[in-house]
């Protein structure tokens, strides 16, 4: 059955990017504010009937879609992170010159290929999940036409996303001449024969498989490219992109991983122990040395990853919903890091080192309070969503047996700790030297930081409710 | 009658060609050039099991890899050409400005 009803909440997404393009043509001085709420307003919809679409257990096109509560609640934080983006982009790109309304049909159609990353159930449609939210997301990582950097970084991203996709690509036409067929469904079906798990080709293309998702997901060794694009992109745009991309690759890589290839756990568990502990400890050691602010959030990123990697190791009932859990907390407190540093950040690269928030609490109190609760929780100080994240994964991984995977998570946790206080005693220990911002905190980005502030202590104090959710929503992964 | 491991052996060739392109080439544009090579690599791969298993599947798979090659050399020359406009060089090894 193609149940085309089924995707209501993309086609509303697809259908509000192709309405932002067309209102762009507009000849309307304030129509950029119009194209935000117009954006603001699809995606807010989309979400609506997305939780509407809980316990559905339906599929469409033939197999190719699930609409299960796993892509439900994945399809959920996408809509939530594209709102945010788009919320915290409005004064930005304005400020930052580029407010052209491409930018926010870009971060919806990006947003569409998120959304069928966590629901697509066959390797053909995360394939094209996958390249509709890359080719979205390197044209918005380039989207500072003049500043060299962001062109630099559009192009790498460009050059070794291409490669890497090409890799996956290659492992899919592996496990497809195996199999013979695409459908995750049929790839577990044959898994589940004895003979099948020795398959020479089959390990190849799993390896492949891994190598691409590990790119988009940013682990060590595929982690090149991280610093650099989150460096040079627009700050809107990494945020978006540290998240968002983030998330949605996981959701793919756990589908694939967790549901069609569990036969194979023997196999792929201690590479994927090995890929986290060294991302754990590269990302928050080479973090230690970055004087630039985005990048060292972007060597944040890429040990958070490795966090989840740990969960992911674990494989029990409660590592598995940590990860969905975990995504959720990440993304709400990373949006609002970025949020502030997106605020603070003037035109001309100027604000973006870390000695730059010198004494900023004194200027901007509520600022300065807000950036300090989201860098503890990406630390994972309690009473924050980070803390209680980190606690399940690491218990997951004690649990599961895997104690020394969860002591080297717990000293890399130890070691961030050391670069995220540093901003707070930048902004609380010096005497403010400059004006930080031209005028008032902008009223849109004000929302954005109050709704992920809210969020993140929301999840540290009452994480039961949502973990609940995590825990129903993977469970029936495949059922 | 020629065999299939002979297509393989073809795509993997080829495949590797690309990669061995990527990885040494300075040029922007040979660089895309070569990820071309790899995709069209993977597509021999896809047509000829496809043919060897009598399943469409792989057809269609390569048909959509067509597709989303041309996007990506659109993006991508996009993207090539305004780093020319601000850089006025396509050569890797000049472009470095992001690094630690």
């Amino acid at each position: 059955m193609i149940n085309l009803s089924l995707l209501t909440p993309e086609i509303i997404v697809l259908i509000t990017a192709l309405i932002v393009l067309i209102l762009d043509l507009l000849p309307w001085r304030g129509r950029k504010v119009l194209l935000a709420t117009v954006g603001v307003l699809g995606t807010v919809g989309a979400l609506l009937i997305t939780m509407g679409q809980w316990d559905l257990r339906e599929e469409a096109f033939y197999g190719m879609v699930a609409i299960d509560n796993f892509s439900v609640y994945f399809k959920a934080l996408f809509l939530i992170i594209c709102t945010l983006t788009i919320l915290l982009s409005i004064n930005y790109i304005t400020r930052g010159g580029i407010d052209l309304g491409e930018y926010y049909s870009l971060v919806l159609l990006a947003t569409f290929g998120y959304m069928f990353m966590a629901s697509g159930t066959d390797l053909i449609t995360i394939f094209l999940a996958l390249e509709i939210l890359s080719l979205a997301v390197y044209i918005l990582a380039g989207f500072m036409r003049h500043s060299p950097k962001s062109n630099e970084s559009a192009f790498k991203y460009f050059l070794l996303g291409a490669f890497s996709s090409a890799f996956l690509l290659y492992g899919i036409a592996n496990i497809y001449g195996v199999v013979g067929n695409t459908n995750l469904k049929d790839i577990a079906q044959y898994l589940s024969q004895e003979a099948a798990l020795k398959n020479p080709l089959f390990l190849a293309g799993m390896g492949l498989l891994l190598v691409g998702f590990g790119f988009k997901v940013a682990i060590v060794p595929f982690h090149m490219w991280t610093p650099d694009v989150y460096e040079g992109s627009p700050t809107t745009v990494t945020a978006f992109m540290a998240v968002g991309t983030k998330a949605a690759s996981f959701a793919a890589f756990l589908r694939v991983f967790f549901y069609t290839l569990e036969p194979l756990k023997g196999q792929w568990v201690p590479v994927l122990w090995l890929l986290a502990a060294v991302t754990i400890i590269f990302g928050n050691t080479v973090a230690i040395y970055q004087k630039n602010i985005k990048r060292m959030l972007a060597y944040s990123a890429i040990a958070h990853a490795g966090y989840i990697l740990v969960a992911m190791v674990a494989g029990n009932d409660l590592g598995s919903s940590s990860i969905l859990y975990y995504l959720l907390v990440y993304s709400l407190m990373n949006l609002g890091a970025f949020g502030v540093v997106i605020i603070v950040e003037k035109k001309e690269e100027e604000n973006l080192t870390i000695s730059d928030y010198r004494g900023l609490a004194y200027k901007h109190p509520m600022l300065s309070a807000a950036m300090s609760l989201f860098l503890l929780s990406l630390a994972g100080i309690p009473p924050t969503g980070g803390f209680v994240g980190k606690f399940y994964i690491f218990s997951a991984a004690v649990s599961g047996g895997y104690v020394g995977l969860a002591i080297i998570g717990v000293l890399g946790s130890a070691i961030a700790l050391y670069y995220y206080l540093r901003i707070i005693v930048y902004m609380y220990m010096y005497d403010p030297e400059k004006e930080f911002l031209d005028g008032p905190v902008p009223f849109f980005s004000a929302a954005a930081l109050v709704i992920t502030a809210i969020g993140t202590i929301l999840l540290g104090i009452t994480p039961a409710r949502i973990l609940e959710l995590a825990h129903y929503s993977i469970s029936y992964l495949g059922h | 009658m020629i065999p299939i491991s002979h297509y393989l052996t073809l795509g993997a060739i080829i495949f590797i060609i690309g990669s061995i392109g990527v990885l040494t080439r300075k040029n922007a544009i040979i660089i895309l050039m070569s990820i071309e090579l790899m995709l069209n690599g993977v597509n021999i791969t896809l047509v000829a099991f496809s043919y060897h298993l009598a399943d469409l599947t792989g057809q269609i798979f390569a048909i959509f890899v067509v597709a989303v090659a041309a996007g990506e050399a659109a993006v991508g020359l996009a993207i090539i050409i305004a780093l020319f406009r601000c850089r006025a060089t396509v050569n890797v090894d000049e472009i470095q400005l992001l690094k630690w």
